[in-house]
């Protein structure tokens, strides 16, 4: 069951299972483990995130094309969805006709870049790209009576959705794990008052729904993908992404698969954006189609583990905690030293992004498979030490080139 | 290059002007579609408006050459592609708005010599740290992902982040106004300068920007078509492997080349601080859009292509944010979309990609 | 024989998971022209690529004029004296004939008097002194790279296959110059697959097959011997005339 849900590709680390099991404990039961508006809308960003950077796992992890025009994709759907629904008006038909409005303008823009890739070469593509994304960028915020320009729209979203639609009277519990942990901590004498401090009124709302849509949307997209790359398609894509030039000659028209690539990336980000447009209720320029965010997304990628999938999952968790919660962090840190001084500066809760961009360039250069494709590579070689103990060492370096093999996304 | 020159000149007298037209497209397809860019606006719209676009179009054109022209060359000599060059540009800007900033504040007495002289240490401060950055950069950024796209791009953008969130510790994340001398404000006035079009209004330092653009044009030129170094460059663009088997260093020629690259994007951000008069930290990241677009037009590793291409890029901003400034970026894009199809190497192409 | 100017000693070396050289011994008598014979694929370009410093050599050693040059630099490689003449030949296409020649003049400065040996020797180089070199036909880009190794004094020349694809009058023509490289003693390694042509000019002669050396002689007793030639190089009777 579990390996036809997964198709084959465990997380193949013990530890990495570990996490990535109470990643998705934390995400089913969410609204039930962290009270507060803030935690929930991590909890949806996070959901969002994991499709947005697992679509484009596939394009650069996988494949290997490096574009910078998947926020594009990401602000089709989420504009598509706003713009139809200030047309149209609140309900369910106004999300339908959006959604499939936008997903057609993302397969003809899809379609016309996968095009353009075969005039100009990879590297090219990278920079039309940028260009194009940028240009679309612009003329989302030009023309604000369409899109509301830099102010952006609200989403109204319909009742059943929204905070005010109560699905049933009765109330549930939740349990707060943050109050629980901070409890413990300053005061593990009293355990009972903790427990029950911890303890508090779940109401179940339009928003929930939401929420859980999303999730199981998320979830749904995830396993397709699992699904994608360990299909003879994905095998292809790895063959193409090795050495094009030797898929070519196999009788691949790579062609063909890099544009499949390209628009199937595309599609989920723009149901993606969807998402994003119903949960977060509000899209503007910033949150869905700046150059920052196509950096946020290649920083997630690349840090959780290129074609790894799973890392995906990692990266967006990591990330999204680290730019809802590290601030906190860092202004807890730099709350000793004198404001105004270089490392207080340094420090400064608004600094959060050199520190993981800091971050990313070190796992370029040292783990360059991510989060993922660094634990994946360990418990590969405490395996093969385990397997033969005492041997001969060279053994074991030849195991550990094999597993590297069969990993695959180790990226050369 | 001279072979199809000379059937050209011999046989004009017997070709109608349709087929030189298209001789011409065919041999120079920069010169062809600058004279396009400069001459269809002409119907649409007046002419001394279409004087002053044509100068500020030329000016932002001047600037982005200065900008763009070391992120064509490190991709040609060295195949190295630094999405990282707009926080030299971002870099050039603040260290020259310090030095202006400080210089005129000293002098407030705002006497014409030194407000003119003023811009002369602020450029070169913006191209020493713009350097320096340079040196380091290719030291610790880029040196170990020669000949790997993917890393380069991944690692670049992430060395791009990095100096545009330590430029915001230095000088903090808000905007910061730059004075620009009083020497090089208001416009010069030509009356009857043109015959039908009348009087027209020449901004100074548009002038100044231009004029500075065509002398780093020249001289790079020169040192390319001229000197020793020059023959390296372009034999480096060509084939480094031969250059190192002539017993030439050619790491050492990327890093003079990327350094001079590096200060070149200084003192163009430094120039278009003063342009707008307001600069951010996240300044080189917009920029970079027309400087990709630039040296996309103009054909990777070209100097002579990027110039073009700048100027392109430069006029078409102004006409068509002129006729419907919404759709000024579009028409950037959309222009390089379009001589993509045409010519998928860019305008001039030098190497092969 | 004197000590020779470079000797190659179980030199390996990879390209890409492939392992192409696989121990590698090689004399170059100074003073002399040395053949390097062997099929499409033996391991000739690569043992040239990896003396240049071009392809890493994985082990082994490469001593030239009683130095350790293995694992040294290509720009450093160069400097030590050795000229290279790849495969391709190498021109820069968008430099003229000229750039080209000051390109390779590493001093700085042309002797005057060697170029007018040079322009002696190959008369289309001084005709289109300032035509760029990509227009040259195949047999005057030759020229030209021979020239360019040739411009300032180098103690050893390596020369990838010089006739390959060329015309026979124009073989003829690059024979005589070979002939006068001889004559000044240069020491040249010469990669071939023209047997006429090298047999004209060799003295010592080197077979490959496989990444290994499988026979060094002379080249009076190769040119005797048809069924060793027969053997190393699979000639049948038709090539000798």
């Amino acid at each position: 069951m579990l390996k036809t849900l997964l198709s084959g590709d465990y997380p193949r680390s013990r530890p990495l299972a570990v996490v990535l099991v109470l990643m998705f404990l934390c995400l089913a039961l969410g609204p039930f483990l962290f009270p507060g508006t803030r935690a929930f809308s991590t909890l949806g960003m996070i959901c969002v995130f994991v499709i947005v950077v697992a679509s484009y796992d596939l394009m650069l992890g996988y494949t290997h094309i490096v574009s910078f025009a998947h926020t594009m994709f990401f602000g089709i759907g989420a504009y598509g969805v706003a713009m139809t629904m200030e047309a149209m008006g609140k309900g369910f038909a106004p999300i339908f006709i959006g959604l499939g409005a936008s997903l057609l303008v993302s397969l003809l823009l899809a379609l016309l870049l996968g095009l353009l890739s075969l005039r100009v070469k990879a590297i090219f593509f990278a920079l039309v790209t940028l260009a194009m994304a940028f240009a679309f960028l612009s003329l989302v915020t030009q023309l604000y009576h369409l899109t509301g320009g830099e102010d952006g729209l609200r989403v109204r979203v319909p009742r059943e959705l929204g905070p005010a639609f109560k699905p049933f009277d009765g109330e549930l519990r939740g349990f707060s794990i943050t109050t629980f942990l901070g409890g413990l901590f300053t005061d593990p004498g009293n355990l009972g008052e903790v427990w029950r401090e911890s303890v508090f009124k779940a109401r179940i709302t339009g928003r929930d729904l939401m929420y859980y849509i999303t999730f199981f949307v998320t979830v749904g997209v995830f396993l397709f993908l699992l699904r994608l790359v360990n299909s003879p398609f994905g095998r292809v894509l790895q063959a193409i992404r090795e050495n094009e030039f030797r898929a070519q000659a196999l009788g691949y028209r790579t062609v063909f698969y890099r544009t499949a690539v390209v628009i199937i990336s595309a599609l989920l980000a723009t149901l993606a954006g969807v998402l994003f447009a119903l949960i977060n209720r509000y899209v503007n320029p910033e949150n869905t189609l700046n150059f920052e965010l196509m950096v946020f997304i290649l920083l997630m990628c690349v840090i959780g583990g290129m074609g790894t999938l799973y890392g995906a999952v990692v990266g967006a968790v990591l990330f999204l905690l680290a730019q809802n919660y590290l601030q906190d962090v860092l202004k807890w840190l730099g709350g000793g030293l004198e404001p105004g001084t270089l490392l207080a500066e340094l420090v400064g809760p608004e600094r959060w992004l050199l520190w993981f961009g800091l971050l990313f360039v070190l796992s370029v250069y040292f783990f360059p498979a991510g989060i993922v494709g660094q634990l994946r590579l360990w418990a590969g070689r405490s395996s093969s030490r385990k397997q033969d103990n005492g041997d001969d060492t060279t053994v074991t370096g030849e195991q550990e080139s094999g597993n590297k093999g069969k990993d695959g996304p180790v990226v050369s | 290059m001279s072979a199809p020159q000379d059937t050209f000149d011999a046989d004009t007298s017997n070709r109608s002007w349709w087929e030189r037209l298209r001789a011409f497209q065919q041999d120079k397809p920069h010169l062809f579609l600058l004279l396009i860019m400069v001459m269809v606006p002409l119907f649409l719209m007046n002419p001394s408006t279409w004087a002053v676009l044509t100068l500020s179009g030329l000016a932002m054109g001047a600037m982005l050459f200065l900008m763009a022209s070391g992120m064509t060359l490190t991709f040609g000599l060295m195949n190295v592609l630094n999405l990282a060059h707009g926080s030299f540009i971002s870099l050039g800007a603040f260290a020259g708005a310090t030095v202006l900033t400080m210089w005129l504040n000293d002098y407030t007495s705002g006497s014409l010599w030194v407000n003119l002289v003023a811009v002369v240490p602020a450029l070169l401060f913006a191209l020493v740290v713009a350097g320096l950055l340079g040196v380091l950069f290719e030291r610790l950024v880029i040196r170990p992902v020669y000949g790997d796209h993917l890393k380069q791009i991944l690692v670049t953008v992430g060395g791009s982040i990095i100096v545009m969130e330590l430029l915001q510790v230095i000088w903090g994340s808000n905007e910061i106004p730059v004075p620009r001398p009083e020497a090089l404000r208001g416009a010069l006035l030509i009356r009857d300068a043109i015959p039908v079009i009348g009087g027209i209004a020449l901004e100074k330092y548009r002038l100044l920007a231009v004029v500075l653009g065509l002398a780093v044009y020249a001289l790079m030129l020169w040192v390319i078509d001229r000197t020793r170094l020059g023959i390296l460059i372009r034999a480096g663009v060509e084939n480094r492997e031969m250059v190192e088997v002539h017993g030439y260093r050619i790491r050492l020629l990327f890093l003079a080349v990327f350094v001079a690259g590096s200060a070149l994007a200084g003192i163009g951000g430094a120039m278009w601080a003063m342009y707008r008069e307001i600069i951010t930290a996240h300044m080189g990241e917009e920029l970079m859009i027309s400087v990709i677009v630039v040296i996309i037009l103009g054909g990777l590793g070209s100097v002579r292509g990027c110039f073009y291409g700048a100027m392109l890029v430069g006029l078409i901003n102004l006409y068509v944010g002129f006729l419907e400034p919404r759709l000024a970026a579009v028409a950037t894009v959309g222009l390089m979309v379009a001589v993509l199809m045409w010519r998928p190497q860019g305008l001039i192409p030098v190497i092969k990609v | 024989m004197s000590e020779p100017i470079l000797s190659l000693r179980d030199v390996h070396a990879d390209i890409d998971q492939y392992h192409i050289l696989h121990g590698v011994d090689l004399d170059v008598p100074a003073g002399e022209l040395t053949v390097l014979l062997g099929r499409n694929g033996a391991g000739k370009s690569t043992t040239l690529r990896t003396i240049m410093g071009l392809t890493t050599l994985t082990k082994g050693q490469v001593r030239f004029q009683g130095r350790d040059i293995g694992g040294t630099a290509t720009p450093a490689i160069a400097r030590g004296g050795i000229a290279f003449v790849p495969e391709n030949m190498g021109i820069f296409g968008q430099l003229t004939v000229r750039e080209n020649m000051v390109l390779a003049a590493v001093s700085g400065v042309m002797d005057e008097q060697r170029l007018d040996w040079i322009f002696e020797v190959f008369p289309p180089l001084k005709k289109f002194w300032n035509r760029a070199a990509g227009n040259l036909s195949g047999g005057q880009k030759q020229m030209l790279a021979i020239a360019r190794a040739v411009i300032e004094p180098r103690e050893l020349l390596l020369v990838d296959e010089p006739t390959k694809g060329l015309a026979p009058a124009i073989i003829n023509d690059l024979a005589d110059a070979f002939e006068q490289l001889k004559q000044q003693q240069v020491s040249i390694l010469l990669v071939e697959q023209n047997f006429n042509f090298s047999r004209r000019l060799g003295q010592s002669v080197a077979v490959m097959s496989d990444g290994h050396i499988v026979h060094r002689g002379t080249m009076a007793e190769l040119a005797e011997d048809e069924d060793l030639q027969h053997e190393l190089l699979g000639l049948g009777l038709g090539a000798h005339q």
